[in-house]
């Protein structure tokens, strides 16, 4: 078997098992209530790893996605609260600004031959800062549209309901997984990750592909910031301090390489689903503190990068034998 | 002109003397010194004082980013150390041994950042990454969760004592710059450090203990962390382990590359890179005495990220070339050289 599919059934195998164990511990943790809460309360998670994995597939990080996600929640809540407008009208405006500046950090990346961790870092700083210059206080968001969207739900055989931000997370990943394995930009942004140099050689749109990873990052940041206002019916600048880790370690722990060009978007979506498992776990637990999310995240995130390497050097044994084995994956 | 002369006029020493410039024509009283207590008071002091931290963590920093490297975890490694401080003193050991637990919890973060690094060969970036999400897990769990708060007078003098009429950070900030510029220039070490950074196997190949060095240089690092957590520790006279060292060590990668440090490795200067941190600082108190919201830092700080890359790009080494035909150089190809000549040809 190709050994690039081994880190997504690490993955898999990892959350069957640890599902499990939990619930022969408390059997209310099997129920479709749990995993409807566990899809709303991490859907603005889900929505910015979403960006994340093409950062990172293209070999890149985006350290900007948390500013990016408050910026979006306080423009809009600024827009409809103070200045009238309808939601969807600040929406389209909200994700219009956002779009723009990731495509200005792609730029930046591509022209000035940065690296996209110090590009991002300022993009991280910027947003926050215009979010402070917006408001200093959270902004509550009162507007009929708001309270419509949110009796939109699916009711799942158990009593588990799929809310409007739940939905839209699995939406997007559906795009996403087409996005990345189906379109010709998908193929794009894996050819960059595994090699930038052969993909320029091989006519592969470096600066295009480059700008639009960036771009979709900040689209979708910026589209986590709505779901993240959906959530909490408020903007407040301080919200989405420290996302950006959360979501490259759900990235990570979905089995793509940080390296880029190896992983896949499904991976993803069980990274985030672990994550929020842990979470419902102590919950459930009761006795456990709140920052072993922190310490058990940071131990999968060691364990999952060390099997890469360890994939790494095999996938190089691999490919002495057989060069075909190295194209490219498809989901 | 002079060499010694000529070495004092640098971008960065310009643009702190302007920053400075422009905060005492914000604010007048920028420049006034105080006598009080047996301890020298003012803005000018403050900015030193509130700079020690960051400036500590930057000379650690600037050893990593010398090998090519970068050390992401230093701000939980400064969460770590003062949560150990701070409940060690509250359990009553002697300051002694609680500065050296500290200091010992900070070696060995930077060991476990520095094997990753040069056992395990993996990127920089991703192998403090494991240590800076858990590390603040790790450090409330030495807390338990509580804002562990102290009285020790020994150890709070570490954040807020004075030595010779000045704050002691200052004191340990100038003497750990000392040394470590001196354990680097006066020794082949800082060399053997570039050579890593310009190319890893070449060095090895030539002989020297790229691995020993490499986890040398991380843990070095870490120790720089833990001095500066429990500076920042006694200096609030408790152990904050979801907030202390929040964001510093962007603060310190970016004091690093204000002081023109490459961040493709094999170029640094330790002393540069405490004149960038003490920028940055210069920055964050013009901003609070002139009454701009303090958010307004944020902003500038991006814009400078902004101007730096800008100048120090590959782009701008071209667009200068073309602009200045009668220097009779080659242009740039290769990007290790192009930052060096863009600086010095578009700040001066």
């Amino acid at each position: 078997m190709n050994v690039r599919y081994w880190p997504l059934i690490a993955t898999i195998t990892i959350f069957v098992v640890a599902y499990a164990l939990a619930v022969m511990q408390f059997p209310a943790l099997f129920s479709t209530r749990v995993l409807g809460n566990l899809l709303t309360d991490n859907a603005f998670l889900g929505v910015a790893a979403v960006g994340m994995t093409f950062v990172i597939l293209s070999g890149g990080i985006d350290l900007s996605v948390g500013s990016v996600i408050a910026f979006s929640g306080v423009l809009v809540a600024v827009l409809i609260s103070q200045f009238g407008l309808h939601p969807l009208a600040a929406f389209a405006i909200t994700l219009f600004v956002c779009t723009c500046f990731g495509s200005t950090m792609g730029a930046m990346i591509h022209y000035l031959e940065v690296p996209a961790f110090i590009v991002t870092l300022a993009g991280m700083f910027l947003a926050r800062g215009v979010t402070f210059l917006l408001t200093q206080d959270s902004i509550p968001i009162n507007h009929a549209f708001y309270d419509w969207v949110r009796q939109f739900y699916y009711v799942m055989p158990g009593g588990g309901r799929i809310t409007f931000n739940g939905g839209l997370m699995l939406i997007v990943f559906l795009v996403g997984i087409v996005l990345a394995h189906r379109t010709r930009f998908g193929s794009y942004v894996y050819a960059l990750g595994g090699n930038a140099q052969s993909a320029a050689l091989l006519g592969v749109p470096v600066a295009r592909t480059t700008i639009g990873v960036y771009a979709v990052s900040s689209f979708l940041a910026g589209l986590s910031g709505i779901v993240y206002s959906l959530y909490t019916s408020s903007g407040y600048p301080l919200a989405a301090v420290g996302v950006e880790l959360e979501t490259i370690a759900a990235v990570v722990i979905g089995g793509t390489l940080l390296s880029g060009g190896v992983g896949f978007m499904f991976g993803t979506l069980i990274g985030i689903t672990i994550q929020g498992m842990i979470q419902t776990y102590i919950v459930f637990d009761g006795t456990l503190s709140s920052w072993w999310t922190k310490i058990v995240i940071g131990g999968l995130l060691f364990g999952f990068i060390v099997m890469q390497r360890v994939i790494v050097a095999a996938s190089k044994r691999d490919w002495r034998k057989k060069p075909y084995a190295q194209s490219a994956p498809s989901l | 002109m002079s060499r010694p002369l000529r070495s004092f006029i640098k971008p960065q020493f310009i643009a702190l003397a302007l920053i400075l410039l422009l905060n005492w024509i914000l604010f007048p009283g920028f420049f006034n010194l105080f006598f009080r207590d047996g301890r020298l008071y003012g803005s000018l002091i403050d900015v030193l004082n509130r700079g020690a931290p960051v400036a500590i963590l930057a000379i650690g920093m600037t050893a990593v980013i010398a090998t090519r490297g970068i050390d992401l975890s230093v701000g939980a490694v400064m969460a770590i150390a003062g949560a150990v401080a701070a409940t060690m003193v509250g359990d009553g050991h002697p300051l002694f041994l609680v500065i050296m637990a500290a200091l010992a919890a900070g070696l060995v973060c930077g060991l476990w950042n520095g094997s990753l690094v040069a056992l395990l060969g993996l990127q920089p970036i991703i192998a403090t990454l494991i240590l800076m999400v858990a590390g603040r897990g790790i450090a409330q769990t030495i807390t338990e969760g509580f804002i562990v708060t102290f009285n020790d007078p020994g150890l709070i003098f570490m954040g807020s004592g004075s030595i010779l009429g000045l704050p002691t950070p200052i004191i340990i900030m100038v003497t750990l710059a000392a040394l470590a510029t001196a354990a680097f220039r006066l020794t082949a070490l800082g060399l053997f450090v570039e050579a890593i950074g310009v190319n890893r196997s070449a060095s090895t190949y030539a002989g020297l203990r790229s691995r020993a060095l490499l986890i040398g240089v991380y843990t070095f690092a870490g120790f720089c962390a833990a001095i500066s957590g429990i500076i920042a520790a006694a200096d609030i006279r408790g152990a904050d382990a979801n907030n202390v060292g929040l964001w510093l060590e962007l603060d310190a990668i970016l004091a690093v590359v204000i002081g023109g440090t490459s961040l493709m490795g094999g170029r640094f200067s330790i002393p540069m890179s405490v004149v960038g941190a003490l920028i940055i600082q210069a920055m964050n108190t013009g901003i609070l005495v002139s009454g701009f919201p303090p958010e307004f830092n944020l902003l500038v700080k991006a814009a400078l990220i902004i101007v730096i890359l800008v100048v120090q790009s590959p782009l701008a080494g071209r667009i200068w070339y073309f602009i200045a035909p009668s220097r009779k150089r080659p242009p740039p190809s290769s990007p290790a050289e192009t930052p060096a000549t863009s600086t010095e040809g578009t700040l001066k």
